[in-house]
Order: structure tokens, then sequence, then C-alpha cells
């Protein structure tokens, strides 16, 4: 048996056609079996919510008197896209407000647009003739724009790696906050629930296939960005009228350390066409493999430790190397849920019929890394390889003496071997002075747990562990642990020699 | 009822000193000690014996604040996605069959861990 979309939509126009949410659906195909599913079943809705921060929205104010051709935007603070004049812009969830930097953003300002709050547009041109103005600073809500319609170019990804954090240091990502020694893990993604994931051949999700985007009535535009189908992870370009979303669907939020980000509601319904519509609409969480990457390794590749399902995952806790791991969702199942129900009530009330894609999406698409073409800059090309350093056993005044005469005030601190075992700072001296409770020796006040770069790690990874950890050198080590030069974070400036750019 | 407890000078172990003098249990939820700031700690007590129990902590000259009950949650804000779940080390955090977010809070020792980890800003501490 197979049923048309038409005699679908009919059945929904009519009130009578048989809608369930895509978590309901394994059970009903175990009860009734494939052939019975297809005949009770008419549409299965999905539903995910979570972050995604390829979002943001075209907005367009109306003429100012006299004219202007906007070119540099801010919304509250946060930088728009300004070369779609001459009073279009883009504003993007991640951006960081230039004076709330780490509490307030793209994501914030879509959110307060919605929640009916005014917004201040200040914008800059260079004039023209036809667009004399040259700045304009005016209050604006969501009712007073022409458009604003939400186009987010990666949304609703299959499937997210899970994160865990084998590093001795708590790490701040995207993936939210990962404790060391792998203490916790964190994923992201709705299951059972994905959209994508209840078609993952993408012949029902297409080009002008209708969705839930942030509570409002939208569609699928077609392939997202980065979207990587032969390796499951598919992703979707989609849009709709901010003017119909709400902050049920919609919520801005910070991920400490990384930045802002929108947390959106994305369903689609999916018309069940035939068999093959019944057999992937029966995913279980069980059935869907993630894989478990290493955040401690600052790499685009990061080494995989594991494989789990996200029926493992939603348990609360995994287990990695014979040990038991609390797991914490980002994206929330309950909210995934709502999506799912409401556009189940849409359907059920006549209020979204279905259509097939106008365009299909390439299946068989795989996203390539970047090509680069300049060579990274490694530690190597800054670092000061006349490095004076200190002996464990050395008396704390020499050390003194030491950070009095030299330029630095880290001192790496070698055993009899020569290998690295401590650093010692002036601060660890003051403090040693404060309190002589008989500590003389270098040993007695150095700093163990040292952290530490190689002359050949790419320089942006030396300057986070420099920020991350607030200090201000990094010794370079070699394989044996021989200190063989300083990293200083004043060096780093080299690299930014107004006029000069980056090597 | 959580207090919390600041020595400002060096002094006697006034926990114990308290137990002996009022017969109130008293719980350490946690305590760090500093050399500049002298000590603090975080101490649960009966609701009843809170009154009792901060006066005396004053008057051995300790600096007593009554806190309210644990990490402070707000349902408008949170969307029950679980990122504080596995950051809580006193378990405080945990879904319910329709997985919506159940706090505990009599089990918070008001760490803060959770505080940055909530995308959404519904944590807070109310002290
Ligand atoms: S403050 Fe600490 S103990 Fe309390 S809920 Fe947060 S993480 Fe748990
Ligand atoms: S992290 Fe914040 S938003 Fe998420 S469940 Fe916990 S309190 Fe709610």
């Amino acid at each position: 048996m197979e049923k048309s979309i038409d005699e679908i939509n009919r059945r929904i126009r009519d009130g009578s056609a048989r809608v369930v949410t895509a978590d309901e659906m394994p059970d009903i195909v175990s009860e009734l079996g494939e052939e019975g599913a297809l005949q009770e079943v008419d549409v299965v809705t999905t539903g995910t919510f979570g972050a995604m921060c390829s979002s943001g929205a075209f907005l367009n104010f109306g003429h100012a008197e006299p004219p202007i051709k906007m070119e540099r935007i801010w919304l509250n603070d946060v930088e728009a896209y300004g070369g779609i004049a001459a009073v279009d812009t883009y504003i993007g969830a991640t951006n960081k407000s230039v004076t709330r930097m780490e509490s307030y953003g793209g994501a914030h300002v879509i959110e307060d647009f919605i929640s009916g709050k005014s917004i201040e547009l200040r914008a800059q041109s260079s004039g023209s003739d036809c667009y004399p103005r040259r700045s304009i600073t005016t209050e604006l809500r969501l009712e007073d724009l022409n458009q604003a319609i939400m186009v987010n170019p990666r949304n609703a990804y299959q499937r997210y790696d899970a994160a865990v954090n084998t590093s001795e240091d708590t790490l701040y990502t995207y993936m939210g906050t990962l404790l060391p020694h792998n203490a916790n893990v964190t994923f992201s993604g709705a299951g059972t629930l994905n959209p994508i994931c209840n078609d993952p051949n993408l012949r029902l999700i297409g080009s002008g296939v209708p969705i839930l985007l942030g509570g409002a009535q939208g569609m699928v535009i077609g392939e997202g960005t980065q979207h990587s189908s032969a390796g499951s992870f598919a992703t979707l370009m989609t849009t709709a009228d901010m003017t119909e979303m709400n902050t049920d669907f919609l919520r801005a939020a910070i991920m400490y350390r990384y930045g802002p980000t929108l947390y959106l509601g994305v369903g689609i319904p999916l018309p069940v066409l035939d068999i093959e519509t019944v057999r992937r609409t029966a995913v279980r969480d069980s059935d869907i493999m993630i894989s478990i990457k290493d955040f401690g390794v600052p790499s685009r590749s990061r080494p995989v430790i594991g494989q789990v399902s996200y029926a493992d995952l939603k348990s609360g806790t995994i287990e990695l190397n014979n040990e038991e791991i609390t797991t914490s969702s980002l994206s929330s199942f309950r909210r995934a849920k709502m999506v799912a129900n409401t556009l189940k009530r849409w359907i059920e009330e006549g209020q979204m019929t279905l259509c097939l894609p106008t365009r299909f999406i390439d299946t068989s698409k795989q996203a390539k890394p970047m090509r680069e073409t300049r060579k990274v800059v490694l530690v190597q090309e800054i670092m000061q390889r006349k490095v004076v350093t200190i002996k464990e056993g050395q008396e704390i005044t020499e050390a003194a003496r030491k950070l009095l005469k030299g330029e630095t005030n880290h001192l790496p601190v070698l055993n009899e071997q020569g290998r690295l075992t401590g650093v010692i700072t002036t601060f660890d001296i003051a403090k040693a002075v404060a309190r002589p409770e008989r500590k003389v020796k270098v040993q007695d006040i150095m700093t163990r747990n040292v952290i530490t770069t190689q002359a050949d790690e790419p320089i942006d990874i030396a300057a986070q562990k420099l920020e991350h950890h607030r200090i201000s050198a990094l010794p370079v080590v070699d394989a044996q642990n021989q200190c063989i030069a300083i990293l200083h974070a004043s060096d780093l400036g080299k690299l930014f020699k107004p006029g000069g750019g980056r090597p | 009822m959580k207090l919390l407890v600041r020595l400002i000078h060096d002094s006697k172990p006034i926990i114990a000193q308290v137990v002996k003098d009022t017969g109130v249990l008293i719980n350490v939820d946690r305590a760090r000690s500093d050399a500049h700031e002298g000590e603090e700690a975080l101490v649960d007590v009966p609701d009843e014996a809170c009154i009792q129990v901060s006066d005396r902590m004053r008057s051995l000259g300790a600096e007593v604040r009554i806190l309210e009950e644990g990490i402070r949650h707000d349902e408008e804000e949170c969307v029950d996605c679980g990122a504080c779940i596995s950051i809580c080390p006193k378990k405080v955090f945990s879904f319910d069959k329709d997985w919506k977010l159940q706090v505990e809070t009599k089990k918070c020792i008001l760490c803060g861990r959770c505080i940055i980890s909530c995308p959404h800003s519904a944590l807070s501490l109310s002290y």
C-alpha cells in the first residue's frame, strides 16, 4: 500500500488525519506492524530544541528622512551586517555586543525583538548624493520594521558528537562546561524526535517543505551550510517570519567563555507515504549512535574515544573505560517534544498542510575542511630562546636576584637533569617573604603544575593557554621536557604590529 | 537553614563550641581557610535553631549571614536542557519522567559551580 500526499492533505483538511509524534512511532510500529502503521498513521511530527549558532534574521527598517544608506549598523550595540544597502541588515545570533561582550549578543537582540522590547538602532554612512545622511540613532520595535525574516544557514543538525575532556583543566566550550578527567559528558540533539534522523535519506525533507521554526510556520530552504549527509551530519537552511515567533520556542543563551547563541525549536512534519517512511520513523534512541570526542585536544580532528547511543546518553550516565560518567544534555528534550506536539496540533486543526520537496537535497555530499594557503604561525617563530632558569635546590634570594636582573617575571625551574619541574614568579617570592616559614629553597615555593608549550605548537593554541590559565608566560619544552625557550604574552604583540599584519 | 559563618581572626574552632553550648547539631557543608580572608564555613542547621545558633556564633566573634535555601532556580528562564545536571557535585538537579528539571535545593551546598554552566542564566545565588 502507498498513500499520496494529496490523500493525506485531504484528511488534514477534513480533520480525520491521524497525527503522532516521532517518539510514539516505534511502539505503534511494533504493535501494528509496518503495514498496519502505514494504514493507521498519516503524519509523524518531529522536533528539536537546542543551540543553533548559525541563525539570524534579515531586517528592513524603512527609510529615514533625510535618507541614509547604512554602512555600519549596531542593534543594542551588537554589530549587524552593513553590506546590503540601504536600510536592510542581517543580524547574526553569535555576534557579541561591543559593550556587554559576555552577556549580550545577536541572539538577545532577536529574542528582545520577539518579546516586544524596543531596540536601539545606530547606523553610520559615508553619505552620497542620493543618501546624504551620515548617522542615525533611533528606537525600534519589531512592529516598526517592514520585514523581519529569519533565515538560518545551518539548523537542525542530524546528530552532534558528544563531548568529554581528558585534560586536567575545566574547559568552557560550545558543548558547555567540560569537567577535567572525563568527569562529565555533554551532548546535544533530540534523538528519536530529531527531524533528519526520521528521514535520513531526505526523501521527505527538502526545499519548500513546511516546518515549525521558533514557533512560527516556516519552511526548509534547502541544504544547510556544512551539510554533510554522507557522514550522517546533514543540515538544513530554514526560514520563517520573525513576527510570528514566540519565546516558548526561541531563547537567547550564553555559553560561558564561548559567547552568545540562539536556542531554537525546529520541527518538521513527515507525511507517511509508504513502508520506507514507516521504517525510518520507527527509529529509537537506541538506534542512533554518536561518537564521543575528546575536547581536551584543541584540534579540528579531535580523537574519538567511544561510541554511544542517545538511549545511553539520556539514561543519565554512560560507561567509559569502566567508569560511570554523568551526562548533561545541552538541548531540551522537553521543548523538542513541545515542538512536535505543537506541529501535531496545527495539523490536527487543519492549520498546516504538507507538501513534498520542490527540490531534493543531495545526500552524497561531504563537507570539506578549509583549504589553507598560508602556514600557521608556530611558537618557535616568536619564542625567546634566551631563557634564564634556576635549579630546584637554589636559594630563594638567588631566584629573586635573577628575576630582578632579567626582564622576566617567570623563572623556569630545572632539576639536576635539566628537566623542567616548576616555575617561580615574583609573586611566589613575595608570598614567601610575607610568610617566611623556613621556606628558603626554590623547590619549597615553586609552582609545580607548570603549563607548557612546544616549539611546533600553533601560536593561537599557546595564546589560548595563556588566556585560559590567566598567566603571562609559557616555558617551551622539547620531547625530553628540557626547557628550550620561553614564550611571553607580550611577545604575541609582535604578530599584530601596526601596518605589519600577520606573517 | 544555611548559615555562612566567617571568622576574621584566628580563633578557636567555634563550631564545636556552639554545638556544645547549644546542643544543636550543625552540619558543615563546606569550609575554606585562607590566610588573607580568614575562615569561612557554610553550615546547615535545623530551622528552629537558626536564631539561637547564629546569636551564639556572633557572640564568639563570628560574622554570620543567614542564607536562603540553596541555589535559586528561575523557572521562566529555564528551558529544561539539563546542562547543570552533570556539573553539580551534590546531585541537586535531575529530570522527572517528562524531562522537566527538578531542583532539590535542600542538597545544595552553594558552591556556585552550576551558575556559569547554565546557558540561560536561570541559576543564581541569592546572597
Ligand atoms: S551551587 Fe553547587 S551544590 Fe548548589 S546546585 Fe549549584 S553546583 Fe550544586
Ligand atoms: S542548565 Fe539552566 S536552563 Fe538548563 S536545565 Fe539547568 S537551570 Fe534549566
